[in-house]
């Protein structure tokens, strides 16, 4: 039953994951080659630039920082668009429309403008440049993010659930605690690792912003100047893309896990609490079908 | 008898949307105990009015007394009835215990009395043994019972249901509405049912109200409705009417004469506030038709028509004559034996169709 075409598409498709993968799978081959030059041929398997790496101070500094730095924001803009979320879509007020589409700006504005644009905010409010000033510019930024995610989630689940809190005698913060929350708390964390990503590795926020200690991606950019040290720098950007896949598969694993049930056993009542599979990565608002 | 308060009382309700009339001007007396169905096609105001009982709408106007207390502006929360919702709205991250559970917990009861009631409302809805389920994992008739049970539990003063039915399949359902009707005798609580099918309003209640763009039209026992419908539109919505205009030519003590546009003229039992010359309609159900005899109660009314079709349904077989005003009847005849009515009409074929006086309801428009 192959239709005419297939080859092509086919063609393409493998063509695409060589785009996409090639250079992540040069980026470790290199990792692991003896020598500072990056040419064919490698000059033979080499894990010292693992341990240079993990000796290195500075670097290590940097990817702290960065650390820090992802994990307020991240846990800032989540914890605001979780509010803001359920505000935005189950309550009534004056003023919602510009409010949703004011939260959405960030997506739109270059990050240069918002760059300079902050870096004259706080040297009028005579803030200091530092981590925090950086970590104020990333909730600005993955707030849209988070945002979107919460609220396709919010859209996808019947509201009726909340009304049947409440009729069974439920006030409103414990219809929050018991069914509101559990229901979203895919959506959160999944909120919560994309603001964690677009925290890490943003790099011109960043520069404008950082103090004296710098991030992770404004150090390895200022690193390039020294070759010797660069695949140092390669090394670490391995090992961070290896604890970023984990993450992803372990937040997969932990939904699937919170919604196991045999397919058969399904009847159509309910769908299923969506995986984190399900819900939009990039941000475009995917809702779940409502029955 | 009369000094116990009404479980549920709507004075002068009315509920507005922007420019929308969802309900105009309702006045409900709901004694308790009794199942009472809010019975109309969708849009009619039945949902919106029972909401406003369960407190998920504001009544822009009217008093709504529960067991005497006036209820408009407590929230839902602290309203003592419970609502089974049209999708039951199952809280699908709880098991079968903790959604039964989620009232009492929310109101402190004891981890004990909670463990007991919760185990004695599943007996009561025969679902033992779920208890770990999760809703997903449930059919629909399941997903249903819990959701009663989830209701019940509660021991509301008042239990509003929103089509509970309306997603089970026809032999489930059937099976339902007697078994619902089972749990309100025992349970002894009023039951408040919105529904848009009338047989299933007709299989349960003690009273309906039949509603109709935002107004309650009329509300009686269901063979009262039945019998004796008071508006055309509840004629109609109730089973299936024929509808024959005429005007009164005489009336008597104990009948009086229709004369039946263009078709002669026809007596029907005399009922109070009919005068003569006066332009009526008249409504009869398919089942009081007979086709070709006389009628058993004597001074039968007969009409000469064409038999245009034919359509056996199983049980009975439908007639459909066509009279020669162009008014058509249906006539609904049962299938006492096999064949015995097939063969022996033919359509196209003049036959007479007879009704007894007390067959027929006045209808004055």
């Amino acid at each position: 039953m192959q239709k005419r075409g297939a080859p092509f598409f086919a063609g393409y498709y493998i063509l695409l994951l060589f785009a996409l993968y090639l250079p992540i799978g040069i980026l470790f081959l290199f990792s692991l080659n003896d020598g500072v030059v990056f040419a064919f041929p490698l000059k033979g398997l080499t894990t010292h630039w693992y341990r240079d790496m993990l000796r290195n101070a500075e670097l290590l500094q940097a990817g702290m920082n960065s650390l820090q730095v992802a994990v307020a924001s991240s846990l800032a803009a989540t914890s605001l668009a979780t509010t803001s979320a359920i505000a935005l879509l189950r309550f009534q007020f004056k003023g919602k429309s510009p409010f949703i589409a004011l939260a959405l700006v960030p997506l739109l504005v270059p990050y240069i403008i918002l760059g300079a644009a902050l870096l004259v905010l706080f040297a009028i409010l005579g803030v200091e440049r530092s981590l925090w000033t950086v970590a104020v510019a990333h909730t600005i930024v993955s707030l849209p993010y988070a945002l979107l995610v919460i609220m396709a989630r919010m859209v996808g689940f019947d509201k009726h659930l909340e009304e049947a809190a409440q009729d069974l005698g439920a006030t409103y913060v414990y219809t929050l605690r018991r069914v509101i929350l559990p229901l979203i708390a895919p959506a959160i964390l999944a909120a919560w690792l994309v603001a964690f990503t677009v925290s890490f590795d943003e790099f011109i926020l960043a520069s404008f912003l950082i103090g004296r200690r710098p991030t992770l991606p404004v150090y390895l950019l200022s690193q390039l100047r020294f070759a010797n040290r660069f695949p140092q720098v390669i090394a670490l950007t391995v090992l961070v893309m290896l604890a970023s896949l984990s993450l992803v598969l372990l937040a997969q694993w932990l939904q699937r896990r919170g919604s196991a049930i045999p397919e058969s056993d399904r009847s159509g009542q309910f769908a299923r609490v969506p995986g984190f599979e399900d819900l939009a990565f990039q941000g475009e608002g995917s809702s779940e079908p409502h029955e | 008898m009369s000094e116990l308060p009404a479980a549920i009382e709507l004075i002068d309700v009315w509920k507005r949307f922007d420019e929308h009339e969802a309900v105009r001007a309702i006045n409900l007396a709901i004694p308790q105990g009794e199942f009472f169905s809010l019975l109309g096609p969708s849009g009619c105001g039945k949902t919106t009015t029972l909401r406003m009982i369960a407190g998920f709408e504001q009544p822009s106007e009217g008093v709504l007394r529960l067991l005497g207390q006036e209820i408009q502006n407590t929230p839902p929360h602290r309203r003592n009835v419970n609502m089974v919702f049209q999708n039951y709205a199952l809280f699908p991250h709880l098991t079968v215990f903790e959604n039964i559970a989620f009232g009492l917990k929310a109101r402190r009861v004891s981890n004990q009395e909670i463990r007991r009631r919760v185990s004695e409302s599943l007996e009561m809805v025969q679902l033992p043994g779920l208890e770990h389920r999760k809703p997903a994992q449930l059919s629909g008739g399941q997903q249903q019972r819990v959701a009663l049970a989830r209701a019940l539990v509660n021991r509301p003063a008042v239990l509003l249901l929103d089509e509970p039915l309306g997603a089970l399949d026809q032999k489930l359902r059937k099976e339902m509405q007697l078994e619902l009707k089972r749990l309100q005798r025992e349970v002894g609580i009023t039951f408040v049912y919105v529904t848009h099918d009338q047989e299933e309003a007709l299989t349960m209640s003690d009273r309906i109200a039949v509603m109709n763009q935002g107004r309650v039209l009329q509300t009686a026992e269901p063979r009262q409705i039945y019998d004796y419908p008071a508006t055309r539109f509840v004629a109609d919505f109730i089973g299936t009417t024929n509808f024959i205009n005429g005007r009164i030519i005489s009336t008597g003590n104990e009948t009086a004469s229709v004369e039946l546009d263009g078709l002669g003229i026809v007596c029907m039992t005399m009922q109070e506030g009919l005068a003569t010359g006066q332009s009526i309609t008249l409504a009869i159900r398919p089942e009081r038709l007979r086709l070709n005899k006389p009628s058993s109660q004597g001074q039968a009314n007969q009409i000469e028509g064409i038999l245009e079709e034919i359509i056996f349904i199983g049980n009975d077989t439908q007639y459909l004559v066509r009279f020669k005003n162009g008014v058509r009847f249906l006539v609904r005849e049962q299938n006492q034996s096999p064949t015995e009515r097939g063969a022996s009409y033919q359509t196209g074929q003049p036959l007479q169709v007879t009704w007894s006086p007390a067959g027929a309801n006045v209808l004055l428009e």
